[in-house]
Order: structure tokens, then sequence, then C-alpha cells
């Protein structure tokens, strides 16, 4: 089995001496030895894209090991196929060790880099507390207007909070989390590039990763019969709820994204009712988003403990709970509109919302960032001619 | 009563279980290993070599019942049954829908292994995601399955089959029963016993290391043998191929071996060479090498490579001594430093390099050195050079139970009309010596079928029996 220390003389030796070489962390020499049995048994080849990226490496540095962990989607498969998983003195969990690794890049890539440490902070109690305690302000403020159990209002929740306070609350908000998760991933593309061939993005790679991002092809199983949850059996339950999540999220997001047109550009102002494309949108969006969001909930409890790293789950759990609760949220206030508890809906609604975007580049939904740009170097990678050419001999 | 009884939890039992039960039997299965462990060898297979007149889903081209045939002629050295080879080999040309309809995916072959993608179709996950899919079906079909249950003895009434014993004293009867418990290479005392001592007063066995399960300890074999079985096959036969010495005791699986023996040399204790190491495709001589290295004083070799071959052969998954000098090398390796330099030297100056090609059979060789190298000889004279350590790991025995193609168990020359064996506990009535990639499956299964659909059989007619005369 290889050492920190052999693995680190390798890695130097790999290139040339010349380069200072990052000594590996903990988590990330366990990546090494692992990929170092894996590469000399190769049995979990079809499954995803780990293993075919692995056989084009005969040593695994810093740069290797952050892609490859951000290239595992954590399906399982290989563990319950591995003859050297535990009890197995080789101790072999691709997806735990993966995940682990996974979790520290974030950390390493968050920007600000002192804001990195959130990763660790960002759990299901701290997600729904920041919620509530957002959503409690909003409530205050309205109540000390007097105007929070108020029949008036028509539906128009632009008497409670006008158009421009909600703006200059949340694009500063929606903003920064951007720029913040750019510039994370920025940094990561350009230490991961060298490692994968150097060369530059082009379009079939674009595309083939795009293939893989939006229909989420790793959680196929490489049979097209799913992955593993809570036991050897393979199962679509994962890749559905996840679709049903990612694409709920990004249809609210539409709704949103043509209300501001909606808004800015004809003038037409909200609420906008059925049969109104925003409306629509986001009626399909949310339902999808907490259907998703509650099975995606539930498979993660029912999880195989020796799938990923156990202490990732709050953050994960974190996330499901405020996408859902931003739909739950949102779905209600629409029920809801009418009625004298408009406010309060909207006070929750915009709390949930917001404290699901103030914590979107510290929490779980950094994961689809960096796994995007995984894919895409592993795309990129994969067309140039294979370094070792072991297949020829 | 129940049926069937299966005892076995790998390829074959899993088999012949799924068979039975497709039949229409009430089925048990009991597997010595707890449910972590089960599957036996079978986990640590890839693939299956597959009879095919034409390209099929994962494989290219055609591989004949003829070619296959020659191909474990040649293996075996003629210590084969014709006919059951045949029958294994066109059973593994229509075996697959069977094995995909209970869950098993397969895959082309994977990076490394091109030289098989001719003969044989991959399991994907590799053999114990073959074992969960099988385990699975087993469960929903109805197949009752029981951990940690290894049966001890048999209790037969003449040729008859009546009941099993389990280690915990339990005696289990059935209508009719499939052995399919492994052979006995996980038993070190009976290796020991098998292979004897030696001209040097060694036990040769004692340094081989079990690639497989722990859990092949031959008690039913060894009982079978007692109760006057009609066995097949030498003690001392079994699938063995040199691995790192470094590898654990059990379950080292496929990662341990030592793939860069063609492109250097093998050196003994002694720092002697002992074999051509370019005999022949690198796929095609594994299989000897764990004999060769057994015959070594000390049962230990050392594979030596330089500069050259790095990335030409499967990562190893110990990392080899490093040198930047051949003295340096030996002492690293414990070997006599100035015998070890005189054979690589000896060795160097009979390489005749032509055109260098691992693809082929080249013209690199050696002239006048014993034992020659006759393909892929080049110098070894560029730093830094490599050592690993090998040992024999042995993969199975081929000692078993002798059968025909009812894969009744026989009782001199009469066989059982309920007692059925599969796997390899009787591999050995096809292969007496040798090996070749993936041919231990298609034995286990072929064989696991017919005894599942045998043993659903003679349970149905003791049935009908039972009730003619009631």
């Amino acid at each position: 089995m290889q050492q920190l220390e052999s693995l680190t003389r390798e890695a130097v030796s790999l290139a040339g001496g010349a380069r200072v070489i990052p000594i590996l962390t903990a988590k990330e020499a366990e990546v090494g030895r692992q990929m170092q049995i894996c590469n000399s048994c190769r049995y979990c080849e079809g499954f995803c894209a780990v293993f075919p990226a692995m056989t084009r490496r005969m040593e695994f540095g810093k740069a290797d090991i952050h892609f490859l962990a951000n290239l595992c989607h954590n399906c399982g498969a290989c563990l319950h196929a591995c003859q050297y998983a535990p009890p197995h003195e080789f101790a072999v969990n691709v997806p735990k060790a993966m995940a682990e690794v996974r979790g520290q890049t974030y950390v390493d890539y968050a920007w600000p880099p002192a804001l990195g440490k959130l990763y660790q902070r960002n759990g299901l109690t701290l997600s729904v507390a920041l919620a509530a305690g957002l959503a409690l302000f909003l409530i205050l403020a309205v109540a000390m207007k007097g105007g929070l159990w108020n029949t008036g209002l028509g539906g128009n929740f632009y008497k409670l909070f006008p158009h421009n306070l909600l703006v200059s609350l949340f694009a500063p908000v929606f903003l920064f989390s951007a720029f913040a998760l750019a510039m994370g991933v920025r940094r990561f593309w350009r230490d991961v590039t060298p490692a994968t061939s150097g060369a530059p993005l082009n379009g079939p790679a674009a595309a083939e990763a795009a293939d893989a991002v939006l229909r989420l092809k790793y959680l196929g199983g490489g049979h097209g019969e799913g992955c593993n949850n809570e036991d050897d059996a393979y199962s679509l339950s994962r890749r559905r709820c996840h679709h049903l999540t990612f694409y709920g999220f990004m249809l609210c997001f539409a709704a949103t994204s043509v209300a501001t047109l909606y808004h800015y550009v004809f003038g037409w102002v909200a609420p906008y009712e059925l049969p109104s494309l925003p409306k629509l949108l986001g009626v399909v969006g949310g339902i999808s988003l907490m259907i998703g969001t509650a099975g995606l909930w539930r498979l993660n409890r029912k999880r195989h403990p020796l799938h990923g790293d156990l202490a990732q789950k709050p953050m994960d759990l974190g996330f499901i709970a405020l996408l859902f609760l931003t739909s739950l949220s949102g779905l209600a206030l629409w029920l809801g509109r009418g009625t004298p508890a408009l406010a309060v809906l909207l006070c929750l609604h915009l709390g949930a919302v917001m404290a699901l975007f103030a914590t979107l580049p510290y929490g779980k939904f950094a994961h689809g960032i960096f796994r995007t740009a995984s894919l895409l170097r592993h795309a990129i990678e994969k067309r140039k001619p294979n370094p070792v050419g072991l297949g020829a001999d | 009563m129940i049926d069937v009884l299966v005892v076995g939890g790998g390829n074959a039992a899993l088999c012949a279980a799924l068979m039975a039960r497709e039949a229409g039997a009430s089925v048990l299965l009991l597997e010595a290993a707890p449910r972590d462990w089960r599957g036996g060898n079978s986990s640590h297979t890839r693939n299956l070599r597959c009879m095919h007149d034409a390209p099929q889903d994962v494989l290219v081209e055609a591989y004949p019942e003829e070619e296959y045939w020659q191909d474990l002629l040649k293996v075996t050295g003629g210590r084969t049954d014709e006919h059951l080879a045949r029958l294994v080999i066109r059973a593994s040309s229509n075996c697959r829908d069977w094995m995909r309809s209970h869950g098993v995916h397969f895959q082309p072959p994977l990076s490394g292994a091109l030289h098989v993608a001719r003969t044989n179709a991959f399991f994907m996950g590799g053999g114990k995601a073959l074992v969960n899919a099988y385990f699975r079906s087993a469960e929903r079909l109805g197949v009752h399955i029981r951990y940690e249950t290894p049966v001890v003895s048999l209790e037969m009434d003449g040729d008859r089959f009546v009941a099993a014993t389990t280690e915990q004293g339990e005696r289990i009867a059935a209508k009719s029963c499939v052995l399919a418990a492994g052979g006995f290479e996980s038993n070190r005392e009976w290796l020991r016993e098998a292979w004897g001592q030696n001209e040097r007063g060694e036990w040769p066995a004692d340094n081989f290391l079990i690639r497989g399960t722990r859990f092949n300890q031959g008690v039913l074999l060894k009982h079978m043998i007692a109760a006057g079985a009609d066995t097949i096959g030498d003690p001392s036969q079994g699938h063995m191929v040199a691995i790192d010495a470094r590898a654990p005791l059990y379950d080292g699986g496929i990662c341990t071996r030592i793939d860069c023996v063609s492109l250097g040399v093998v050196v003994n204790r002694d720092a002697q060479r002992f074999y051509d190491e370019g005999e022949d495709f690198w796929p095609k001589r594994y299989a000897i090498w764990g004999r060769l290295v057994a015959q070594q004083p000390g049962q230990i070799g050392y594979s030596i490579i330089d500069q050259k071959a790095v990335g030409r052969f499967m990562p190893p998954v110990f990392t080899g001594t490093t040198a930047d000098t051949l003295p340096e090398l030996a002492q690293k390796l414990g070997l006599d430093v100035d015998t070890f330099v005189q054979t690589i030297a000896d060795y160097n100056s009979a390489c005749r390099v032509g055109r260098f090609d691992h693809t082929a059979l080249d013209d690199c060789h050696t002239e006048g050195l014993a034992p020659a190298k006759t393909h892929w000889a080049r110098p070894i004279d560029t730093a830094p050079f490599y050592g690993y350590p090998v040992k024999p790991g042995i993969t199975f025995t081929y000692l078993g139970l002798k059968v025909d193609d009812t894969t009744a168990v026989r009782f001199g020359g009469r066989p059982s009309p309920n007692l059925f064996v599969a796997g390899e506990m009787m591999a050995g009535n096809v292969l007496g010596q040798g090996y070749t990639a993936g041919v231990g499956m298609s034995i286990g299964t072929a064989f696991g079928r017919i005894a599942g659909t045998r043993a659903a059989m003679a349970a149905a007619t003791a049935k009908t029996d039972h009730h003619a005369t009631t």
C-alpha cells in the first residue's frame, strides 16, 4: 500500500522534481492509496467517469485527486461491487474517500477564503434557523407597521414590501453568491486543468459534459438501472428526485427571471395570476421542487451508512430543507394570497429564499458547480490520447 | 421438507439455486461465510470465457467452439474430458441472456485487458456485482438463504442423499442436494499435505498465498471422499499464479498480480533466472508462473524491470523496490549482489534486440543463454530499476468429485439419484491442470445450472414417488 511519503516522492518524480508539489492532506493521501488499489483492479470501469479517468494516471497528485473527488457522484455502485470494501483489510470505500476530499475542496476553494469555514457550520439547524430568523425579522418589521394581519392588501405584497426594497435586499445577496461561486470554481479550474491534459474547452466536450449534467448520466450506474441507495439494489429514485429538484429549481428561477423582464421591460407589475407565464413556471417548478426535495430527504435518511461522508449529512439536509421550505412557502403564499395570512406567508417565503441564497456559495449547492467543472475537464481530457497507453500492450 | 438444498454461496451454487427455483422447487441455500464475505471466489472474478460464432454485444469477432476447445486442450496439456469440456463451451454461448435476466450486466473489456475482448465477456463491476445480483434475484424468487451455515457432513441412504448436518449440529433434510462449496484452497493444512516436502526439505505450500476466499476449507469435499464418492484430479493441481509476495494471506484478489514478467527477467532467491519470461503473451502464461515459483527455493521470485517497462503493464498495487543501480537493487531485495549483477550482465549481453513490440511475438530474444528469453528481451540497463517479490498465489484446487454430464455425484461408478455437484468441487473434470482466463466461471455457470435443474427434477420425482406410495 502506498504511504504518504512514497506518494509524495512519486508525485515529485512525476513532475521531474522541478515543480514544488503540494503535500497531500490525510484525506487526499487516502484517495491516493485507494486509487492505487483500484487502478490495479479496474472492475468498476463501467460504472462512471471516475474509473476511466483514473486509468489515465499511474500516480495521483493533489490536482488529480481534487478532480476525481469532484467527478465522483457518490452513487455507491463501486462500494457494493468492491471485493476490497470493508471488512477487507484494504478497506476500499471510494465514495467515502472521495466525499471527504470533496468536502475539503469546497472549503479550500471557497471565496473569500475566510468564509470557507462556513461549510462546516451550514447544517440543518443553522439553515432552518437562518430562514426562521430572517422571516421573524421581516414579520416584526411588518408588525411594527401594524400590517401583519391585513385583509386590505388584495394579494398585492408590494404594499408590504415595495418592489425596490425587495430588489435592494435580494440583488446584492444573489450577486454576491454568484460571484463567490464563480471565483471558487475559477481557481479550481485553474488548478485542475494542468492535471487534465491542459487542453482548453471545446464544443464537443462541452456538449458531452452538459449531457452528463442535465441527464445525471452517472447516477445511472453505467447500465441505466440507477445507483445504489440503502443496499446493493440499483434504483432510479435518486436520479429522478434530483431531476425533480434541479428542474423544479430551474423553473422557479425562470419564473423569477420572466417576472423581472415583465417588470422592467413591459412594466407589468406583480402579482401575476394563472395562466401567466411566471405563475405557470413558478407553480410547476415549486411543486416539482417540493416533491423532489421530499424524495431526496427520504433517500438521504435511508442511505447506506458507508456511502459518502457522514459528516456532510447536515449540509446535505440543510440544503434540501431550505429548498423544500422555499417551495412550500412559495406555494403557500400563492394559495393564501387572498387571506389575511398573506403578510406572514410572504415573510416566511422571503426568509426562506434569503437564507437559501445567503448559504448558496458555502453549502451543498457548490457540488453542482464543482462537479460540472470536473465533468467538463473529464470530457476534455478523454479526447486526448491516453498518456498511459496500457491498453495497447 | 424443502425440495432442493444447495450447499455453497458462489456462482455455481447460485446458478443451481436459481435454476431449481425457476423449475418450481423450494430451495434453501446454505452459505458458510457471513453476508459480508458471501460468494466465495466468485466475488474476485471478472469475466466469463464465451464461445460465439459472430460478434455478440460486448464480444468482438468470433470465438468458435473448436478454438475454445483447442485453447483448453493446450492449457490442460490434455488433462481434460472432451465431452464435458465441450458441454461447458457450448453452454457458455447461450447462458448470458439467462444471466442478464437475473441482473448480471456485461461490459466491454476493461482497459489493459483488450487481449481478451474477443474471448471473454466482462461483468460490469466484477464478480461481486454478479454475486450481489444473483443473491438479490434468488431472494426475490423466494430462495431461502442462510449465512454462516457451513455444512460438515451428509447423511446418505446408500447412494441417496437424505440430509445435511451443519457445523452448528443442525440436521437439514431435503429431497435433493447440490454441492457447490468450493475446493480446498483455503485449507493450508491440506495444501501442505498435498504438496508434501520437496528435495530441499521445504514444505512449499507453507509459502503459498490464497488469492480468494478463506472459507473454502474443503470440509465437505473431504467428507465426500471419505464417504466413497468417486474423485478426479491431483490435489497439488490448481489455478495458481505468481502474485506479489506482500499480498494478504487471503482475498488479495486480482490486484496483487504482477504483470511485468514478460517485460524483464525473474530471478529466484539465489539471484538466478529459471524460466523463459518471454515464452508467450503474458495472458497466456500468467497461469504457469505460480507453479514455477513454487518450485524455486523458498517459493519466492523477484520480477526485475527497468525504466523502459514502466507504463507498459497494469500498475501493481504495491510499490516496487526502486534503485538507481543494479547492486543497490540486489541489496534492497536481499539478493546476493555479485550473483545478481552477473545474472543481469549475462542476460544483457545475450539480448539480441530487434524491433521491440510488446503486442506481437517480436524478434527481441537472447542467444546462448539458458534459460533463454525468446521474446521481448531487452537489456535491463536503464535506471531506475524496479523489483517486485512474487510468491505462488493459489486461486482454486482441482481435486474434485468425478461426474458425467448430469453432474450426479458417483459412488463406485453409480450415479446418486439426488446428489449433484458443481463449481470448484468438480472443475477438475475439465481442468486437470493449467488455466485460461474466465473458464472457471464458464464451468461454474454451466454445471451449476445443470445441477440445479437435475436437483429440481430429482425432488419432483421424489414427490411423485411419495404420492405413489401413500
